[in-house]
């Protein structure tokens, strides 16, 4: 009986897949055992944990995609809140059209990413470095724009008054629920990211191009790949990924905060490596980041109905990431 | 050192191996690579400590167990690739690991000044709180030399010192050998340059394939005599080139060949803030189905040549490329593969393959711009070409999903060779085919070269196995200090000629 339990442990802990997947139940049964008086059994709970988890989960899709390139991406917090800002000031403020608005999120998200990018492809800064420095730099800009104070529906007349202008749609419908209130459309968003980067990354030349750096430059480099192009643009999508999760976050909160994000590259960081991708590079995949994020919303859901302290709800979470990440080390 | 014997694993890669030094001698050690004077060094310097044997220290029987031990004894050891601290001053690093403080303050000024003083020594006029990494290769080499007599060696081993020398700077190594020999230090010198043999020699040791072959006064030994010693290996019923067939009849396509691939003044830096190039003013033809074989000993630019002619080494090369006729510029290795150019990196797992990806992946690595066009792949596609790749060149592999570091040497060998087949190269230049593989794999990869060849593929490769290229070669070019002393065409090569004028004889 022993001997069978082991051999289908070891078969079950073959592949980080089957692992990501072991973690995640493990998670669930956490959440059937402190289930905080049926809490955990409302539907509500489960969209609420995804919901929470979609803006960390989307800038944890283009951090998937730079890991694997041999990189990071530190700046992801920052490039939220400066997505936020502009999106507030413009959608808010500014009445523009929101399709407009959107896409002057992304372009900035795609210009700071390329720059990050470039930093480390091209002038040979290493990407810790390169996308600290983008992450200060970003986190200045958003408080630069928006003056230092969160950009909401109250607006500063010239003579130091305020008037208040209402909320566009546009934040309500990002913001809603669907499928008859069981989902966030955040977590649809999320998803959808998820999509692109999964197509991107496992059916396109570029995706082959990234495992290859990650797991040997050199080699990837004589073989023809363009190196620099390659991390450049993972970089790139990196920060449309943030962009995208700062227009959620700033309609989540109805306001675009320059202080939002702070934290989340490294929450980031954790869903992509307790999924299975290695920080060393050229191993890894979206499918496992899927794992890792949904992983990490249970737990952070988990942890909050059971109204866990916030100062041991940290110190835990800090102590299962931890656990995650050493069952998910490759035996030799 | 006596009766030295050193196995890594199964692999016996010194074996009975004997050497002496004395006071005021420059003891030179020869041997073709891997014929282990390096291994030999490392026991002497206390790098491994499993081996068999005995070694003296000024008549005193010792057994460093590491280098700071060897250290201690005396010895200290030059390495080719230096051991200093870039960043670090010439002081720090002269002193590194012995500063003389209390308590662990480094003393600076005494410091500097016995700094000053060694750098005298060896007639280097640089201040002590220069950083290394602003030095040139010459000057940093020197420093090396001071840091040893700081620690009063009495024995000091240098590696190939003058690899990355020009030829002024070679005069001022020499003048201070010359000068630690009277000083009556003992120096085991590793070299492949047979001037260097008649200008500072005082004995001459050759090792061959990890055994010794003789030890003899430096003016008794005849140039012929010492490269005899160290090619003299018989050929043995493990060696038997399917090429052989070639030697007799060169295939038509050879004779018929058109022109491929033409070097005219082809030169390649060498980078690393040394002044002299790494291959200077290199002419060389290449023919549709023949094999040139580029033999050159460590540091002789073989493998530079083939990688700045892939354009690795970006647009920095000089002189002129002709591919099939016409004038090309090779500015990246992309351009390489555009104009039909494929190489094989000499070291398969930091240059060739990405270890950590399977096999599929790495066989159509080079080939995705073919494979598939428009940027989205084809996975069937990819399969039925690393399927019929597979085939063509017989690489088992229990599943095409594996990783290929899990694969044996020469399967891994063959995923590499996969990979630039499948880009249906027309010159492919092959560094090392046969590396670190066992010979069974050797002799399938000299089938498939031989296939290639017949197909009209041109194949301009090298090796350290002087019997290998020997035996695949239509012709023969040899490089020494990254120059052409020689060039030979088929059935002329023999391997004395070619170790001669590998290692710099005039004929």
């Amino acid at each position: 009986m022993l001997a069978f339990f082991r051999q289908f442990a070891a078969r079950a802990l073959a592949g980080p897949a089957s692992r990501a997947v072991v973690a995640l139940l493990l998670m669930l049964i956490v959440g059937v055992i402190f289930h905080a008086d049926g809490a955990f059994y409302r539907v509500g709970t489960h969209r609420d944990a995804l919901r929470q988890a979609s803006v960390p989960g989307i800038l944890a899709c283009g951090m998937t995609l730079v890991i694997i390139s041999g990189g990071i991406d530190l700046a992801v917090g920052s490039m939220l809140a400066l997505s936020a800002v502009v999106f507030a000031m413009t959608a808010i403020w500014w009445s523009w059209p929101p399709a407009v608005a959107i896409a002057a999120c992304l372009a900035i998200g795609l210009l700071c990413g390329s720059a990050s990018g470039l930093l480390s492809a091209r002038l040979r800064i290493q990407p810790f470095i390169a996308t600290l420095a983008m992450m200060v730099f970003a986190r200045g800009l958003a408080k630069t724009v928006s003056h230092g104070a969160k950009v909401a529906t109250a607006v500063q007349n010239p003579d130091g008054t305020y008037r208040y202008v209402s909320l566009p749609p546009v934040f309500r419908w990002i913001d809603s629920r669907l499928a008859g209130d069981n989902l966030s459309a955040v977590t649809l968003i999320f998803l959808a990211c998820f999509a692109v980067c999964w197509v991107l990354l496992a059916r396109h030349r570029w995706g082959r191009c990234l495992y290859a750096i990650g797991g040997n430059e050199e080699a990837a480099r004589l073989s023809g790949v363009p190196v620099a192009w390659t991390k450049t643009t993972a970089y790139a999508m990196s920060g449309l990924m943030a962009a995208i999760a700062g227009i959620c976050q700033a309609a989540q909160e109805q306001q675009g905060d320059p202080e939002a994000g702070a934290g989340y590259e490294l929450t980031a960081i954790a869903m992509a490596v307790i999924g299975g991708t290695a920080l060393s590079g050229g191993r890894g995949g979206l499918g496992l980041t899927l794992l890792g994020v949904v992983t990490i919303g249970y737990l952070e859901k988990i942890l909050s109905i059971n109204a866990v302290p916030e100062a041991s709800r940290l110190m835990l979470t800090g102590v299962i990431i931890v656990a995650a990440v050493l069952t998910q080390r490759r035996r030799t | 050192m006596s009766g030295i014997t050193k196995r890594f694993g199964r692999n016996v890669v010194l074996c009975g191996v004997s050497l002496d030094v004395h006071p005021g001698e420059v003891h030179i050690l020869a041997g073709e690579n891997g014929a282990g004077k390096s291994t030999l060094i490392k026991v002497l310097a206390g790098v491994y400590d499993d081996w068999e044997g005995a070694i003296e220290y000024f008549g005193r029987a010792a057994r460093p167990r590491s280098p700071v031990e060897a250290m201690r004894l005396g010895v200290s050891v030059i390495y080719q690739e230096l051991s200093l601290v870039p960043a670090m001053t010439v002081a720090d690093n002269i002193f590194l690991g012995r500063a003389r403080g209390r308590g662990g303050f480094v003393p600076q000024a005494e410091q500097r000044s016995k700094a000053r003083e060694l750098l005298q020594g060896v007639g280097l006029r640089i201040e002590p709180d220069t950083p290394v990494e602003n030095l040139p290769i010459a000057a940093q080499q020197l420093v090396e030399i001071a840091k040893a007599l700081s620690r009063d060696a009495r024995v000091l081993v240098m590696d190939e010192p003058t690899s990355a020398l020009t030829a002024p700077e070679v005069d001022t190594l020499f003048s201070l050998i010359a000068k630690l020999k009277r000083e009556g230090r003992g120096i085991v010198y590793i070299t492949h340059k047979m001037e260097e043999i008649g200008r500072i020699g005082d004995r001459v040791t050759v090792l061959r394939d990890g055994e010794w072959i003789g030890s003899r006064p430096a003016p008794e030994l005849t140039n012929a005599e010492l490269v005899r010693w160290m090619v003299g290996r018989d050929l043995g019923p493990g060696f038997r080139p399917a090429a052989g067939s070639r030697a007799e009849s060169p295939s038509p396509a050879a004779a018929a060949g058109e022109e491929r691939l033409r070097l005219q003044d082809f030169s390649v830096p060498s980078g690393q803030g040394s002044a002299r190039l790494a291959v200077e003013g290199v002419d060389l033809e290449l023919r549709a189905g023949e094999i040139v074989g580029l033999a050159g000993l460590q540091g002789s630019g073989v493998s530079q040549l083939l990688l700045g002619l892939f354009g690795s080494y970006g647009a920095d090369t000089g002189g002129s490329v002709y591919l099939n006729g016409r004038k090309a510029v090779i500015g990246s290795p992309q351009d390489a593969i555009r104009h039909g150019m494929a190489l094989l990196t000499s070291d398969r797992k930091a240059t060739g393959l990405v270890l950590c990806r399977p096999i599929q992946e790495n066989a159509v690595l080079a080939d995705l711009r073919r494979l598939a066009p428009g940027g989205w792949r084809a996975p069937a596609r990819e399969r039925a070409a690393v399927d019929a790749l597979a085939r063509a060149l017989r690489l088992k592999a229990a599943s095409f999903e594996m990783e290929a570091g899990e694969l044996s040497g020469g399967n891994q060998q063959k995923v590499a060779l996969a990979k630039w087949i499948q880009t249906g190269p027309r010159v492919f230049l092959l560094d090392e085919p046969t590396r670190g593989i066992d010979v069974g794999a050797k002799q399938e990869i000299y089938q498939l070269i031989n296939e290639w060849t017949a197909q009209g593929i041109a194949i301009l490769m090298t090796s350290t196995e002087l019997p290998e290229l020997l035996a695949l070669s239509d012709r023969i070019v040899v490089l020494h200090r990254g120059r052409v002393t020689a060039a030979f065409g088929r059935g002329q090569a023999t391997a004395e000629s070619v170790l001669a004028a590998a290692m710099g004889v005039k004929s």
